[in-house]
């Protein structure tokens, strides 16, 4: 498989993926990732902004036949995350039992190992989305 | 302004080709359309492909493809839209020729992703989504629209018994369709049956991992008629549209609207000057169930939150109000992703002449709809009968 050179690849999408870093337009638009153009207004007026990383599930698979790469992994639960201020983030879900994944349930954000490359040894890491931890 | 004509139609059966390679199967379908045509040479020629990069180790599919065809120094290239690239590639042809820069214009749409192990398959296709932000995560394609089939389900109440019903015609279609991949009828309970692949999408609510190649061949009247191509071959290329909507899916404003075909068609039907009551028949992009739904309704088949009840009633087979998939759409007849758009075209032809192995009675108007990524980059191209 095609290998890109996954270290600056990887480090670029720093803030974003262990931070959790949006943007926010001068018309107070939230997205995620950060733009340099608002989705919603086309304002060049963006700044950083860090998410809370509380949302809900507002959908969700299990995904059993990944892509090359992520074969360890399988099955696991895949969702798309409504932030509360707005954004959706899709990403994984982990620590939880996918029979217990529902409509609106709410997750947090959680550092935790993407993926690995056996070739080169980079261990991704980034976002993923669990049951708050009481 | 100049008016375009299809003048020649060809394909190559879908399938599992494995003692053909990319080459020979563009090669066989354009010179089927070539020979349909009666003609011998063309101005240009353009490819639609997606990944023949990744799956096969070649790009420069211009070249190679017009060179192994014998057509000499022509202008040739390889268009990419993802799984839209074959309904862009057509889109290109037409562009050329009412320009007036090319006056006979060859589209041949190919993919060959059978070379590859399933689980590469599977991550080469997921290069249209957003590679940072969604294969990243570990999304296939199937993954992605498994998350907009459970949000549609949840949203309008629809199950996945009701979903099923677009492959259930898909494949009765199918069935009578030589070149199909599949070419038998299937009941609900077989799609119900089948396993899930990223639940709830199931085996059955998805497309294959097949070969195929398709080719039009695209002129004026007034050349058709300098050729000598029967009046009975031509078909107008009466209208078309393309757009595109957000890659990422969880950046989409409404995950149910299909934004990129609703702004693509509107284009398509003010061109043709007709609307979507005047459409015989659709062929929409059912590369999974719930994209079949989305497709008729974002094309103002079904309003917002009823494609899957067109399906439910009935109105979706040959014979009723809105037939779609008619000679088996992606679902059974099978989706070489970047080919899928030239095959559609080809069958929009062989149904406005009254040449389809299933047809619609006096079919005059077809509609085409090519879905690339999960919705993002969409062509629409509206047909009729000269």
């Amino acid at each position: 498989m095609a290998r890109p050179m996954q270290v600056s690849r990887y480090w670029r999408h720093f803030r974003e993926k262990y931070m959790l870093i949006g943007g926010k337009c001068e018309n107070g638009h939230v997205h995620f990732p950060k733009r340099s153009i608002c989705p919603v207004c086309g304002s060049r007026n963006v700044e950083e902004i860090e998410l809370s990383g509380k949302g809900k599930v507002i959908s969700w698979t299990i995904v059993r036949n990944p892509p090359s790469g992520f074969e360890y992994y399988k099955p696991f639960p895949l969702a798309l995350i409504e932030l509360e201020e707005g954004p959706i983030v899709l990403a994984q879900l982990t620590d939880v039992d996918p029979e217990e994944i529902d409509f609106g349930m709410e997750v947090e954000v959680v550092t935790k190992k993407i993926r690995e490359f056996e070739e080169d040894g980079i261990i991704l890491y980034g976002y993923k989305f669990r049951p708050p931890v009481k | 302004m100049r008016k375009a004509v299809i003048i020649g139609a060809g394909m190559t059966p879908v399938g599992e080709h494995w003692k053909l390679g990319l080459r020979d199967l563009a090669v066989e379908a354009l010179l089927n359309a070539m020979d349909d045509a009666g003609i011998d040479k063309v101005d240009s020629l353009y490819v639609g492909n997606m990944i023949s990069g990744p799956f096969v180790e070649q790009e420069n599919l211009g070249a190679l493809i017009a060179d192994w065809a014998g057509l000499g120094n022509i202008p040739a290239v390889k268009i990419e839209a993802a799984c839209a690239s074959g309904g862009a590639a057509v889109q290109e042809g037409v562009k050329a020729v009412l320009s007036g820069l090319e006056d006979v214009v060859a589209v041949v749409g190919v993919e060959k992703m059978t070379d590859a192990w399933p689980s590469d398959a599977t991550r080469y296709l997921a290069y249209a989504a957003d590679a940072e932000w969604e294969l990243f995560h570990g999304a296939s394609f199937v993954a992605l629209n498994a998350l907009v089939m459970r949000y549609y389900m949840k949203t309008y109440g629809y199950t996945e018994e009701d979903l099923a019903l677009f492959a259930v015609n898909a494949h009765a279609n199918g069935a009578k369709n030589p070149y199909a991949m599949f070419k038998r009828p299937i009941k609900v309970e077989t799609v119900l049956k089948s396993p899930y692949v990223a639940d709830p999408l199931k085996l059955f609510d998805a497309s294959p991992v097949c070969d195929g190649a398709a080719s039009v061949i695209i002129t004026t009247p007034e050349k058709a008629k300098e050729l000598g191509v029967p009046k009975e071959k031509w078909v107008e290329v009466a209208g078309m549209g393309r757009a595109i909507d957000t890659i990422s899916l969880a950046s989409r404003e409404d995950l149910l609207t299909l934004k990129a075909a609703k702004v693509a068609a509107e284009r398509a039907y003010k061109m043709a000057g007709v609307e979507p009551k005047d459409i015989d028949f659709f062929e929409v992009h059912d590369a999974f169930t719930v994209m079949a739904a989305l497709s008729l309704e974002a094309l103002g088949a079904a309003k917002k939150g009823e494609g899957a009840k067109l399906a439910k009633e009935g109105q979706i087979a040959i014979d009723a109000d809105y037939p779609i998939q008619t000679m088996g759409g992606l679902k059974a007849r099978g989706h070489p992703v970047g080919a899928t758009g030239v095959y559609q075209t080809v069958e929009a032809v062989l149904q406005l002449r009254g040449e389809a192995p299933s047809q619609v009675p006096d079919a005059e108007i077809g509609l085409t709809q090519n879905i690339g990524g999960t919705g993002s980059n969409i062509t629409v191209n509206v047909f009729r009968r000269v």
